[in-house]
Order: C-alpha cells, then structure tokens, then sequence
C-alpha cells in the first residue's frame, strides 16, 4: 500500500494576494420590469416589447395585458448590465420601466 | 380627414385648418423643460429610490442620450410637417405625407407629446379613456383632444408598420 506523507508536509497554501470574482457571480439576477401607464397606447406597448425584447407577439400581448391589469410585468430577468441596457431601451421608447434586484 | 396608404407612406389627406393646427403643434407639445411633471414622465427613474447610485449615474450618461434621440426623431417629424406650410390658401385642407421609414420617429414624438401634455394637464385614466368627450369648452378640453388626436395617429402609423405597407394602397379609413 502507498502513502505521501512527505507531499503533504511540502505544499504550502498560496498566499491570496488579491481576491478578484466576478459582480455576476456574486449578484442575485436583476428583473426588467415595465409599469402601467395610462397613456401608452396597448397596441405601442406590444409592438416595444416585440422590438426589445423579440418576443412573439402573443407574448408581447401577455405581458403587455399583465401590466394593464395588474400593473407591472417582469419582461425579463438576467445580469445587472444586460437588464440596464433593456430599461435604457424601453426609456427611449417612453414607457416606464425599472430595473429590480431578486431578493 | 382621410388616412391611406399610398406607395410605401401613410397619407393624411383632407385635414382642415383645425387639425392642421394641432399637427403643427406635436413638436411644441414634447417640450418638457417648463413642467417638472412632464420632465419627470419623459425621463423617468430607472430605478427605485434605493438605487442612488445608478440613478444619479443614469442622470448623467443614459439622460444626455435619450433627449437626443427624443430630439432627432422630433426634427424628422418638423421635417414631415413643412408640408403642411407649404399651403397657398390658408384655409384649405392640407395633405401630410408620411414616408414609412419615418414611422418609427413619428411615433416617438407623437408618444413624447401625449406623455408630456398629460402630465402637465395631470389627466386621469378616466379623462383619457372617456373618448366621446365633447365639446371642446376649455384649454384643458382640447388639450384631451389633442392626446386622443395623437393617440388616433399613432395607431394609423402601427397598422402601417404592421403591414409593411404591403396592404393594398386603395385601403383608406376617414375620421
């Protein structure tokens, strides 16, 4: 039978220096949603959500009908950069819409 | 006024003087700067008030960006609009062209406009959806009509792009 007992009396830990992970990892995903809004036409608000996000229209019109009736809509959930993105793009499609952090 | 589409654009034919007017005040209406309410629907918060930092970042790099874009898609529709001057009779109805590549633009502003005048105007989901309204007896009255009027375009302009303008040309509806 073998034994190392003189490797593990050799290999010493690695001093961390500096510790680097990446702020996705660390990050609870971050929720894209939309909030009602009166004046937004439902046919414009479908047609945003089909352009922004690619979504069929059937789902365009799901979400679009959430926010209506119950006010908010989670369109989309992922890493912090890409959700900031999808609000800037909806901004500049004048709806309302906030990034949230999953808790 | 008669709305159809005609090789490749949405054509608003028959408008009277009226209506003409309130056309030629859509890029007067997305002006937000004099109202705060306004300002604040146009450029809203990207986040809830625990997020200071990303929303003062957001005020500082995203904001700048979407007044331009804002900006340019409201010169193209200004653009759209000298049409509407070049009328000899000033009484007579005009026409307005709208090419369909400048649908996107149109709808932008149309949108800014209806957002800004109804957060100046403070209107409520009732005001708005009460379309049979009538008659116009003050500044906040036609300022209802205008949203409405902007409303009545902008969906013409989305069955437009819904189409592609592959819809037969002689498809027309009149308001």
């Amino acid at each position: 039978m073998q034994a190392f007992p003189e490797i593990f009396s050799v290999v010493e830990s690695p001093a961390v220096t500096q510790e680097t992970k990446s702020k996705e990892a660390l990050d609870f995903p971050w929720n894209v949603v939309v909030h009602n809004d009166p004046v937004n036409l439902m046919s414009y608000v479908t047609m945003v959500f089909q352009k922004v996000f690619g979504y069929p229209r059937e789902k365009a019109e799901m979400h679009m009908l959430e926010v209506h009736r119950k006010g908010r809509s989670i369109l989309w959930s992922g890493v912090r950069e890409r959700a900031e993105l999808f609000v800037q793009q909806l901004h500049g499609y004048l709806l309302l819409a906030t990034i949230e952090q999953i808790q | 006024m008669e709305v159809s589409r005609n090789n490749g654009a949405l054509e608003i034919t028959e408008i009277d003087p009226f209506l003409a007017e309130l056309l030629r005040q859509i890029p007067a209406s997305t002006k937000s700067e004099s109202s705060p309410a306004a300002e604040a629907r146009l450029f809203s918060s990207p986040a809830g008030p625990n997020e200071k930092e990303l929303c003062a970042e957001w005020k500082v790099y995203v904001e700048p960006e979407l007044r331009r874009h804002f900006q340019s898609a409201t010169e193209v529709v200004e653009a759209d609009l000298g049409q509407l001057r070049q009328n000899d009779k000033p009484f007579a109805n005009g026409t307005l062209r709208i090419p369909h590549e400048h649908s996107e633009a149109w709808l932008n502003t149309l949108n800014q406009a209806r957002l800004a005048i109804a957060a100046k105007y403070d209107f409520t989901e009732a005001e708005l959806c009460d379309h049979y309204r009538s008659p116009i007896g003050s500044r906040r009255d036609l300022s209802l009509f205008q949203v409405n009027f902007y409303g009545f375009l902008q969906e013409f302009i989305l069955r437009e792009m819904d189409c592609g303008g592959t819809l037969p040309p002689n498809e027309s509806t009149a308001a």
